[in-house]
């Protein structure tokens, strides 16, 4: 637990937010117009009441020195007016709400979108680096902080924003005396904005890190929770979570302190700048003119900008500090929303910003038919593949090359990690329809080599030809096309068994795939299962063994149908029995393809024509079953040690 | 269930309580604010001096340094006993869990541990904060500005009820549309999240396969589906602001005309122009406060269903405890079954286990070979306890394994798991999960042993080398030797290895295995495993098939008397007796 103690300084830029904001803009912009305009209306409107109010209060007065009939005409129209205006802003309002729920949620769908297809084109080592549970949280936490503030905060900013200024507009048109008293208030609301906004933002963001911590430990001891059980580590276990729970806890308390008192302060700063503006304004009323205002209201209305303050004035001044106070406070309760986006936004463009695997190949794989003789490139499948290069100055019309299978290493080192070489001067050529074995401990660098083929990395040194191509040439997803893989550690994905078995080709029939699982030996225990072929199967296949699971993604990569085969430990989970059994299948599936096969039990790797002894990432022996034996090295040794104990 | 939530409440009863007080508080000097400034504007349209204002100006600023100080108070004591609460109310789901045994783990399962856990106590603890703050306040705030607006506008309060019904009613129906919509938007978004995760743990699968197109336009059409379904659901939902301003605008104009009327009419006596201000800030809080308690409303039940899974862990009585007057220590490592079935859960069918009997000697070794699904696996797990019998008794040191404290038992009986975990951090803290007081020497010592030691000592920081979560950055055989390490460690009478060399080579499988007959002569070791030359030295096989024993006996008796031992034997080996015709 001593990795993470130190927590990452909170460091925003806008960059980040400008760069969503873009995203946005291009995405719907004419939505995002239509919502502009809307909430602009719906805003304006927004600040009238006060001054309507203003206007029907001087009707009242006007009516209690007369009559109520002598002024109802004047009010009657004036509330009509207020209908039509507030009709037009409900609906702005609707269309506002209406088209806003659609833009967020079509630009969460984008951004998760985008978010996925630039993950899917990383290199394999940026997975080798994250763990699933960051990689998780940006489709999950990040993109929740984008909802908030588009649905929320945006919207909110803008419309307060606007009332903010359009009240500040109305006071400057009736008295600029009394709004420079709010102007005092303005900096008061600011100060506090500041310290306490600045803190609450700070503190959000770092809840939500401890939350991340808390949560990443729940997710481990949860998965690990019988092995905590069998080691008796519930005590320790449970203090370790107490700690950062009780961090956690303390962090939550102070974001959240600073965010419930926020509403109060600004909320009972606007009160004193209640009072305080009808004491002004009183004193400036009794002074009788005493104390001028000076209005743009008086310049319009008698050419001269300075006169007595009247009583209306103050009332709808008193309305407006109202709606003034609440709009400020608007704004300060989205600061931890956009704070939060801030360092959401910044995390899902770092994912996307991610450097993709590059792919610099220009052979590509292509469906033949064989006429007179000589390949011609076509459509449907035929069994026959060959690789095409482009045409070129040399030859005007794309060259066919047949693939057969043959893959050779010359010289080839390669590390994970700057200056730990993992292999050495690794050279081996795989003839077409060869089996080809590799033997060695654990770590000795055998799984290394066949993600070289693949090109899951990319060597340091040396040269490796697929067919005589060199595979830097060939296009990346052509050559994994070309090669089927079956790894240790099996993945299912969510789906019926169909639908796993048929990933390895997606147009495959139904009775292609079943004849694929009859050849891994997989369709006898499929059929036991409770619908077949058509049982879902949950959480990665977790409902089957990882003997069956391994059976199965024999089948899957079996009707891929694929030239040359990899197989990494493909059967070390299948009992000896039932892999008797799938041998045929596998000597089915093999025959005729190129095939590396990794394994521990010797038996499995046998009969292939050429076994390779992996020392420390260097080729210590090659040769037969029968060679090696014969040679009496490291391979006879393994080979003996299995019945050694006996 | 509420009653069972609120038992973790405890040291934060205080601020609990208080909250919803202060909150009160809050309200009631807010709700006077107004009604104050009103009497101020009547009194200076009518002309007061300056006496009357600084009078009522001194009291409005009195009231707020109060609004302000339970404002401030209420909002640090509800963030004090939201957050207690929540860290309690994880605290007691974590130590639930602890006590769980193998069988409440599987019932539940891992992944819906962990929802609950996170997900669930964070919609909780949103509940409880709305509860203590808003769900006083809105309510509160409703009856004082109903109460007010009837003190200052009398006969005016009456708009008030031809509004509210509307409201309520556009609520109640938007409500009632948008639950159900939102629970499927919420499983859908759990499915989503589930999907990627299973993609980015099968990223190498998607590459080797090349269906990372195929793979983003899965992602984007379940992506749009929710899109879809979140549109819908929000666009109910988006009602609400026009509904709302639909009830104020309509009241605020009523009000005007009829205030006005009265104010006149009565000549000021009944009615004042301040009232007509005032009036409309109470309409205002009325809808408001409305408004809010639909939205609590809303809150509460979808926190409901999380509410309900917490309930569903803590509620779960862990099916394996500790007896009254525990055995405190185990004599030896001889290990008895009798007349032993087993099921893993009362419901299912066909039994894992029927009628095992057998007898291991304390310090002998022994191999259990068998089919994947025979019931190997299950029938080790009764030994240190981790499920209970159905029938029958199993016995360790001569002595039912009921009897026994569980951590005394599972002290001596050390298993090395399947399906292995090692933990973030250090290889050494990984390894002193079997002891936490074991020495830098005992540490070599022990991994030597397991032949783990010579991997450890070529990693640039050695045994403080850190391990990725899951383990990730040690390969399997690695991982493998280390789990066995860390059981060593125990120091237990009772050593079972549950295929716990698979990925180890067949080399050093031989070495770990020479090691334990040398090293740890006296401990009773079990060994399941699929290679016939993992088991083939041990005092005992036992070949199981179908939850039976098939046949007990040393190597050559089985191959001799056992179909079963012989067809595995010589699909292992044919080829290699091919090689030495």
């Amino acid at each position: 637990m001593s990795k993470k103690e130190k927590k990452p300084a909170v460091k925003l830029s806008g960059s980040s937010i400008k760069r969503l904001l873009k995203f946005l803009f291009k995405d719907y912009p004419v939505a995002l117009c239509v919502i502009g305009i809307c909430i602009v209306t719906t805003s304006i409107i927004g600040i009238l009441p006060s001054v309507y109010i203003k206007t029907i209060t001087g009707y009242i007065q006007e009516g209690l020195a007369s009559s109520f009939s002598s002024v109802q005409g004047k009010i009657v129209n004036t509330l009509i007016i207020m209908v039509a205006l507030y009709a037009v802003a409900l609906i702005s309002s609707t269309v506002q709400s209406q088209v806003l729920a659609r833009v967020t949620q079509g630009f969460l769908h984008k951004m998760r979108t985008r978010m996925f297809a630039g993950m899917q084109k990383l290199p394999i080592r940026y997975f080798d680096t994250k763990n699933d549970g960051d990689i998780m949280s940006h489709y999950t936490n990040d993109i929740d902080t984008l909802r908030q503030l588009i649905s929320q905060s945006l919207p909110n900013l803008i419309s307060s924003g606007f009332v903010i200024v359009g009240v500040l507009a109305v006071m400057l048109y009736y008295s600029i005396p009394l709004m420079l008293v709010v102007f005092v208030g303005i900096f008061f609301m600011a100060l506090v904005t500041k310290k306490v906004g600045g803190n609450s933002a700070k503190y959000f963001i770092r809840q939500q890190q401890s939350l991340g911590t808390v949560e990443g430990y729940i997710e481990e001891m949860m998965h690990g929770q019988k092995v905590v059980k069998i080691f008796c580590h519930e005590e320790k276990a449970q203090e370790d979570f107490d700690k950062l729970n009780e961090a956690l806890c303390s962090d939550m308390t102070t974001a959240n302190k600073y965010g419930n008192i926020f509403m109060p302060i600004i909320g009972n700063i606007g009160n004193m700048l209640y009072v305080l503006i009808a004491f002004i304004g009183g004193l400036m009323v009794t002074s009788g003119g005493f104390i001028p205002n000076i209005s743009l209201e008086n310049l319009f209305s008698t050419g001269n900008m300075i006169s007595a303050l009247s009583i209306p004035v103050i009332a709808s001044f008193l309305g407006m500090v109202k709606q003034f106070t609440g709009s400020v406070g608007q704004v300060s309760q989205q600061i931890n929303s956009v704070a939060m986006a801030l360092a959401g936004s910044e995390r899902i463009f770092a994912l996307i910003d991610e450097a993709p695997e590059e792919d610099n190949g220009d052979v590509t794989l292509v469906n033949c038919r064989e006429e007179n003789g000589s390949l011609v490139e076509c459509e449907e499948r035929t069994g026959i593949w060959a690789w095409k290069y482009p045409a070129t100055e040399e030859f005007d019309s794309p060259k066919l090359v047949r693939v057969s299978g043959d893959v050779r290493f010359s010289e080839v080192d390669f590390e994970y990690e700057e200056g730990k070489p993992v292999l050495h001067d690794v050279s081996l050529f795989a003839k077409p329809g060869q089996k080809i074995a590799f033997v060695g401990a654990t770590g000795a660098g055998k799984t290394t080599i066949t993600n070289l083929i693949n090109r899951f990395y990319d060597i340091a040194d040396g040269k490796i030809r697929y067919d005589g191509i060199n595979i830097n040439r060939i296009k990346k997803s052509d050559l994994r096309r070309s090669l089927g893989i079956v790894l240790q550690d099996v993945n299912l994905f969510t789906g019926t068994v169909m639908d796993n078995i048929r990933y390895g080709k997606l147009d495959a029939t139904d009775e292609e795939c079943i004849e694929a699982a009859k050849l891994a030996n997989a369709h006898s225990f499929i059929m036991r299962l409770p619908n077949g072929y058509n049982t879902m199967l949950d959480g990665g296949g977790s409902n089957l063994s990882q003997g069956q699971r391994q059976l199965l993604s024999i089948a899957r990569a079996a009707v891929a149908d694929p030239p040359v085969m990899i197989l990494d430990e493909a059967t070390s989970s299948i009992d000896t029995r039932t892999e008797s059994l799938v041998q045929r299948g596998m000597d089915a599936l093999m025959k005729g393809r190129t095939v590396f096969v990794i394994a521990h039990r010797l038996s499995t790797v046998q009969n292939s024509d050429a076994i390779m002894v992996l020392d420390h990432g260097r080729i210590i022996e090659r040769g037969s079953h029968d060679d090696l034996i014969a040679e009496k090295g490291t391979y006879y040794q393994l080979y003996t040690g299995a019945f050694e104990l006996e | 269930m509420i009653k069972r939530l609120l038992k973790s409440v405890r040291e934060y009863k205080k601020a609990s309580i208080l909250s919803p007080l202060l909150v009160a508080g809050e309200v009631v000097f807010e709700c006077i604010i107004p009604l104050l400034t009103a009497g101020l504007i009547n009194n200076i349209s009518r002309g007061c001096g300056m006496d009357i204002i600084i009078k009522y100006g001194l009291a409005l600023i009195v009231l707020a340094m109060f609004s302000l100080l339970f404002g401030v108070l209420s909002g640090h004591y509800s963030a004090i006993a939201s957050a207690g609460f929540a860290k309690n109310l994880r605290r007691d789901l974590f130590e639930k869990v602890q006590q769980f045994s193998f069988a409440n783990i599987d019932k539940i399962s891992t992944a819906s541990l962990v929802s609950r856990l996170t997900t669930d106590v964070s919609n909780v603890q949103m509940a409880y904060m709305m509860i203590i703050r808003v769900a006083v306040r809105s309510p509160l705030m409703l009856i004082f500005a109903f109460a007010a607006s009837i003190i200052v506008g009398k006969k005016l309060a009456w708009i008030f009820v031809g509004i509210i019904p509307v409201l309520l009613f556009g609520l109640i129906i938007m409500m009632a549309k948008v639950m159900p919509l939102f629970k499927s938007v919420f499983k859908k978004y759990d499915n989503l999240n589930e999907s990627v995760q299973e993609n980015v743990k099968a990223i190498r699968v998607v590459k080797s396969f090349v269906r990372e197109d195929y793979e983003i336009e899965k992602f984007s059409s379940a992506s749009n589906q929710l899109r879809r379904d979140f549109t819908r659901a929000e666009s109910i939902l988006a009602f609400n602001t026009p509904l709302m301003q639909l009830c104020v605008y309509t009241s605020m104009i009523l009000i005007s005309y009829f205030a006005a009327k009265l104010i006149i009419s009565s000549g000021g006596a009944y009615l004042d122009i301040g009232s007509l201000t005032s009036m409309i800030t109470y309409s205002m809080q009325v809808l408001m406060s409305l408004m809010m308690l639909s939205m609590i409303f809303v809150m509460i039940t979808m926190s409901a269903a999380s509410a309900k899974r917490i309930v569903e862990v803590l509620e779960e009585e862990s099916t394996i405890i500790n007896p009254e007057n525990p055995v405190m220590s185990v004599a030896d490592g001889s290990i008895d079954f009798e007349n032993v079935s087993f099921k893993y859960s009362e419901k299912a069918e066909k039994s894992a286990l029927t009628d095992i009997n057998l007898h291991i000697d304390s310090g002998m070794t022994v191999g259990i070979i068998g089919g994947t699904g025979v019931g190997k696996t299950t029938l080790i797990q009764l030994i240190s306890r981790l499920y209970d019998v159905t029938e029958g008794t199993v016995k360790v040191g001569g002595r039912d394994v009921r009897d026994y404290d569980l951590e005394v038992l599972r002290n001596e009986v050390a298993v090395v798991l399947q399906k292995n975990v090692l933990f973030s951090g250090t290889i050494s803290e990984n390894l002193r999960w079997g002891n936490p007081d074991a020495t830098d020497e005992e540490l070599v010592r022990i991994c030597k042993l397991a032949q783990a030691d010579e991997f450890i000592q070529s990693f640039p920081d050695k045994y403080e080398t850190h391990i990725e979560q899951g383990g990730n950055n040690v390969s399997g055989g690695q991982k493998q030797r280390l789990c066995i390490a860390r059981a060593l460690l125990k120091k237990p009478k009772i050593l079972i290895l549950d295929d716990s060399t698979s990925a180890v080579d067949t080399k050093t499988d031989a070495l770990i295995r020479n090691a334990f007959r040398t090293e740890i002569p006296g401990t009773t070791k079990i060994i399941i495993a699929q290679r016939i030359s993992s088991v083939d030295s041990a005092d005992l096989i036992i070949v199981m098939d179908g939850g039976k024993i098939d046949g007990m006996g040393t190597h050559e008796e089985l191959l001799k008397d056992n179909d079963i031992y012989r067809e595995i034997y010589y699909s292992q080996n044919n080829m290699g007796g091919d090689n030495n015709e």
